[in-house]
């Protein structure tokens, strides 16, 4: 099934294209200083000049939302790699490690997904301070036990399957045979999970910014440009969507491309 | 003889694919018909064409379509409702997956009286468990609480069957019944619905099984891509098959007198199969095998119960039973996958169960598998080159000498190079065990394990299968281990059999004395229920014995 | 052996084994709850600064003050001694004293946690409501019926909920005027927050139970229950819904999780009372036993939610009744 025959996966794979493009040369996509405000322009409407109008400090609403995309793309990418890189190595262990480190780290996975996410989020951020590599670190954290606890499940699912078995008859060693083969197969969910899961990583450092906990001002993110917004959005509109707006296309598209991605995983699904 | 059912010229599409192309039938009251086919010739679209369930996005026509005198041609989906059930009662395969396993057997046998209001409501609890009685379920009160998956595989299909016979349909359309069935519970459930026709309800059978459909039917229609090849009653065609299709399917059936000749069609019928001299040395050895498993609750059972076995060179070793024989296991306890309890593996000479993990391994390749599910069996990620070349990669041999190996077995199993770069997904079921083969051939093993490698491919493929693996014996003097509940096959391929029941072995010896003289009552059960091809027995039948 | 007996023999060590499992978890679930305890004062006592000046803020005191709330609240005995302590006091009840507040902590959350429920009870039922609907509606229709559904969806879980709240308010609020704007009580001040708090989780539910939907109706016993002549809707209900709806259980425990966090982002964007304020206020001034009572009654009701699951599970699937076949 290929890429080219569904619109929407397509739309998707471009758009993410250009968000690339637009974190790697922002200046490609805007000319203006992200943080230079003209005073005499606060709060003005979209216009010829400014596409997505000011903010109340004057400041271009379209440079700053370029320049979210980098920041945005770097939080959800870096917290979800972080995260499957360490929810696979726990969750193997915890699959394959023998049963006093299975009660261990299943009991560890628990207790971290008791607390509800953001409340440990809050925690981590008032030890480490706030700011853009806290949030990843946050948002990494509590993702993790959910990215782990799928790893165990495919690695025990699949632990019983025939083509395990047929490998040992091979003549591999039980080592080689992990390696080559199971921990291959058992990779299979979450990597599917782990790209939709840097859209949901960019929603929850937008909320985190949106509280104000996350990059501080004057990084141009856009949860924290909506939370500003909020004192305005009775005479000025712009300032609350257009933020607003680029959070959910990102997601969206995100979403989009990693859905296309497990319909392509599953027609080699083990059994 | 009014008809039951008449149809004319029905053909079944799903957007470009015709599954059914013009076929036409005719059931009359109490006369049973059986439609036989291999996979994907289109039986089963027909069968469920009768109920207005060809599938979704089907397009159904048909001159005529008249099931027990009405019109069905275009019907609303509504007035199907009232066939299904009431003139037409539908039975699958494998009454684990067909009936709801959250609902009581009772429940679902009931909800065929309550959708048709057959009986009053107040009556449908005595009438379900009086229907349990007439299909042979013992304490049906007991039963009728319980759910599918607690009963057994043979109790379950008699269940299902009551419940389309519920509302006293008077055609009973059963799509393979009995394909997931060990042979004595097949046996009963053909006499069941040999019993049912007795009492006037007429039957179409859908099978790919010809013994089978001999057993039940009185008039046989042969099907493939999509049409009748050949019909009549069953004693003129299965004796005196006239479309070459028909011929070559009765063919390939492992029947007595097919033994030692090829099944599949080559250069012409009967044509020779040589089979090579079995040698003096023994391969494989196991002495006094014992494996016991627990269980949840503090019990265990004992899978293998002081099983031994030698195998020579070039010899062929059958080994049959029926499910819960612990044959599955003796194959495990033979390839180290699992350790023995008691008793010892020796392969060529050398221990094999007693020794450690590498020095077994050093061992493998003279010992390899082919499983039933050669799917299953590969790695999802790898295409076929790599699947074959796998052993030799376990062996070190470098990649450059791989190719050429590759290419040889691919060869001997008589597959061309361009299925190489193709995923096993990909292949026919056929072509997939041929590649199962190949790998299990790669390291120029010993002994083959063959774990019921032909039960799920299609008659004639199983055939050509059968042949292959007759052929690579003659060729390059491998031993098998042949396993499987199928006891034409295993008269076919074996020189001497193992049969097995509950973990023990209840008679061994060649294959000739065990299938024409069988000492173990068990033994003589298991060939009384085989169902055989009328006139072509899979065994000659004593004149002390009955016929199934 | 007959049936009967067999059965009755087999309920007893039944009841047995389900006792044993239920000790099993009872420990398990100890556990968890001593460990998001832990966790929870190894964190507080982790942020930078003393304690006693998260406390008096940025009041200037004199130093004799300072010392008496250093006592007052032994900040200066050793971490250890107020850890042990501390547990000694939960496990006889006792939440203990705001640092903050000068209050009984379970009259303070006592206060707030009453908003916080009825919010997360609206967006709950919302999201259950809703996508419940949803997938039956959908389930196995043709593309252009089922086609503006997922979209929905999809879209749905791409827009961050406070974004939605904001936008909410803005058209439902303060342009139309159908619903109370800000910190309103009441139902009507309910329907907006619980709308903004729910639609992802609804349509994540909703994708889960259509996909399980459609999978079932593929399976031979539904085939078997239309060729009886059921009607579709009940081979739905009757049939199929049961087993679709096993996966949407499996996500109960994180679910419960997600809508707590959401709630709290809500109850900002809403200016709503609740404890998300109360928590978020607590972590700034280093209340550690607000904070550490809010994490365990988080911690307590996740657990509840697993064991109801794991109680629940066997009685929609018969199969897994037994702990033998």
């Amino acid at each position: 099934m290929s890429a080219l025959r569904r619109p929407g996966t397509m739309l998707a794979f471009v758009f993410l294209a250009v968000l690339l493009l637009a974190a790697a040369w922002p200046s490609l996509f805007s000319a203006t200083d992200p943080n230079s405000a003209d005073i005499q322009q606060t709060l003005s409407p979209p216009s010829a000049e400014h596409w997505f109008g000011t903010d109340q400090n004057g400041r271009d609403l379209y440079a700053r939302v370029i320049a979210g995309v980098r920041l945005s793309l770097l939080i959800g990418v870096a917290a979800s790699a972080l995260a499957l890189v360490a929810g696979t190595v726990i969750g193997v262990l915890a699959a394959q490690g023998g049963r006093a480190t299975n009660t261990v780290v299943n009991r560890l996975l628990d207790i971290l997904l008791s607390i509800p996410g953001l409340l440990l989020v809050l925690l981590v951020i008032a030890v480490l301070g706030a700011g853009t590599w806290e949030t990843i670190l946050g948002v990494a954290l509590i993702t993790t036990p959910g990215y782990a606890r799928v790893v165990r499940g495919e690695v025990i699912r699949i632990r019983g399957a025939v083509f395990l078995e047929a490998a040992a008859t091979l003549g591999w060693s039980r080592p080689q045979i992990v390696l080559r083969h199971l921990v291959p197969n058992a990779l299979g969910p979450v990597l599917v999970l782990a790209t939709i899961g840097s859209g949901t990583a960019i929603s929850i450092g937008s909320a985190l910014s949106f509280l104000g906990l996350g990059p501080q001002a004057p990084t141009a993110e856009w949860g924290a440009m909506l939370s500003s917004s909020r004192d305005y959005f009775t005479v000025a509109w712009w300032p609350a969507i257009f933020p607003g707006l680029a959070i959910t296309a990102t997601v969206l598209a995100i979403t989009v491309a990693g859905q296309f991605l497990q319909l392509r995983l599953e027609g080699r699904a083990p059994r | 003889m009014t008809s039951l059912v008449e149809v004319e010229n029905l053909h079944v599409g799903f957007g470009k694919v015709h599954a059914v192309r013009g076929v036409s039938l005719r059931v009359a009251a109490g006369q049973s018909v059986a439609i036989v086919g291999e996979s994907g010739s289109g039986k089963s679209v027909t069968a469920r064409s009768l109920l207005g369930l060809a599938g979704r996005g089907s397009t159904v026509r048909a001159d005529r379509l008249e099931i027990d005198g009405v019109d069905a041609c275009g019907l609303p989906e509504g007035k199907w409702r009232r066939i299904r059930g009431r003139r037409v009662g539908f039975v699958l395969q494998d009454a684990l997956v067909s009936l709801d396993p959250a609902r009581t057997v009772g429940a679902e046998i009931g909800e065929v009286l309550r959708t048709h209001g057959t009986v009053p409501r107040a009556d449908v609890d005595s009438r379900v468990v009086e229907l349990l009685r007439e299909v042979g379920v013992p304490e049906p009160e007991a039963r009728a609480a319980q759910y599918p998956h607690q009963l057994s595989g043979g109790l379950r299909q008699r269940a299902l069957i009551a419940s389309a016979i519920a509302a006293g349909p008077a055609l009973l359309i059963a799509d393979e019944p009995t394909t997931a069935l060990d042979v004595t519970v097949q046996a009963q459930i053909l006499q069941l619905l040999a019993a049912r026709k007795a009492t006037g309800t007429a039957l179409l059978l859908i099978s790919h099984d010809l013994a089978v459909v001999s057993s039940v039917a009185d008039h046989v229609l042969v099907m493939k891509d999509g049409v009748f090849v050949e019909q009549g009653p069953t004693r003129a065609v299965l004796e005196n098959p006239q479309h070459p299709y028909t011929r070559q399917l009765l063919a390939a059936v492992p029947v007595a007198h097919a033994r030692g000749t090829r099944l599949s069609p080559s250069a012409g019928e009967n044509v020779a199969q040589p089979r090579p001299v079995i040698g003096t040395d023994v391969v494989l050895a196991a002495n006094n095998l014992v494996k016991t498993f627990a269980l949840p609750g503090h019990q265990s059972v004992k899978a293998v119960d002081d099983v031994s076995l030698e195998l020579r060179a070039s010899e062929t070793l059958g080994v049959v039973g029926e499910s819960g024989s612990g044959k599955t296991t003796v194959a495990r306890l033979l390839l180290g996958l699992e350790r023995p309890d008691q008793g010892t593996v020796s392969v060529d000479g050398a221990p094999w169960s007693a020794s450690a993990a590498k020095e077994q391994r050093e061992l493998r390749r003279r010992i390899q598998v082919v499983y039933q599910d050669p799917l299953s069996s590969f790695d999802p990620r790898y295409p076929v080159h790599r699947i074959v070349a796998e052993p030799l990669a376990v062996a070190g041999v470098p990649r450059a000498a791989r190719r050429e190996r590759v290419a040889e077995l691919l060869g001997q199993v008589g597959l061309d190079a361009d299925v190489l770069g193709r995923r096993p997904g990909q292949l026919s079921g056929g072509q997939r065990q041929r590649v199962a083969i190949a790998r299990a051939l790669a390291p120029r093993p010993r002994v083959i394990i063959c774990d019921e490698p032909v039960s799920a491919l299609d008659v004639s493929i199983q055939a050509q299968v059968l042949d292959l693996l007759a052929d690579l014996q003659a060729q390059l003097g491998v031993s098998y281990v042949f396993i499987s509940h199928h006891l034409g096959v295993i008269y076919h391929v074996s020189d001497r059999v193992l049969v097995m029941k509950d973990g023990r072995v209840v008679e061994s010896g060649d294959v000739e004395q065990i299938f024409h003289h069988p000492s173990h009552e068990y033994t003589r059960a298991l060939l009384a229920a085989v169902p055989t091809l009328d006139g072509l027995a899979v065994r000659p039948r004593q004149s002390s014995e009955v016929a199934g | 052996m007959s049936v009967t007996l067999a059965v009755a023999g087999s309920n007893r060590s039944a009841v047995r084994a389900a006792g044993f499992a239920l000790l099993r978890r009872a420990g398990a679930a100890l556990v968890v709850v001593w460990g998001a305890v832990t966790l929870t004062f190894v964190a507080l006592h982790l942020i930078p600064g003393e304690i006693v000046d998260a406390l008096i803020g940025t009041t200037r005191v004199s130093p004799e003050v300072r010392a008496r709330i250093i006592s007052d609240y032994s900040l200066d005995q050793p971490l250890l001694a107020q850890y042990l302590h501390y547990v000694g006091r939960l496990l006889q009840g006792d939440l203990g004293q705001s640092y903050s507040q000068g209050m009984p902590v379970s009259t303070l959350i006592g206060q707030q946690a009453g908003s916080t429920f009825a919010l997360m009870g609206a967006g709950i039922g919302f999201a259950l409501v809703t996508s419940v609907v949803v997938a039956v509606a959908t389930a196995n229709r043709p593309r252009w019926f089922r086609g503006p559904a997922v979209g929905v969806e999809v879209l749905s879980l791409a827009v961050p909920s406070f974004w939605l709240g904001i936008l909410l308010l803005t058209v439902f609020s303060f342009q139309l005027h159908w619903f109370p704007a800000i910190g309103a009580n009441g139902f009507n001040g309910l329907v907006l927050p619980a709308i903004s708090l729910g639609l992802a989780p609804a349509a994540m539910l909703s994708q889960v139970l259509r996909q399980g939907l459609e999978r079932v109706l593929e399976e031979p016993f539904v085939v078997t229950a239309r060729a009886r002549g059921v009607r579709p809707a009940l081979v739905l209900m009757r049939h199929a819904l049961r087993h679709a709806v096993l996966p949407v259980i499996t996500l109960a425990g994180w679910l419960v999780g997600a809508f707590v966090s959401g709630a709290v982002v809500i109850e900002s964007v809403f200016s709503r009372q609740g404890l998300g304020r109360l928590t978020s206020a607590a972590i700034g001034q280093r209340d550690f036993p607000t904070v550490s009572a809010i994490v365990l009654i988080a911690a307590l009701v996740y657990i509840v939610v697993n064991l109801l699951i794991d109680v629940v599970y066997p009685l929609i699937d018969p199969r897994l009744r037994e702990p033998a076949s």
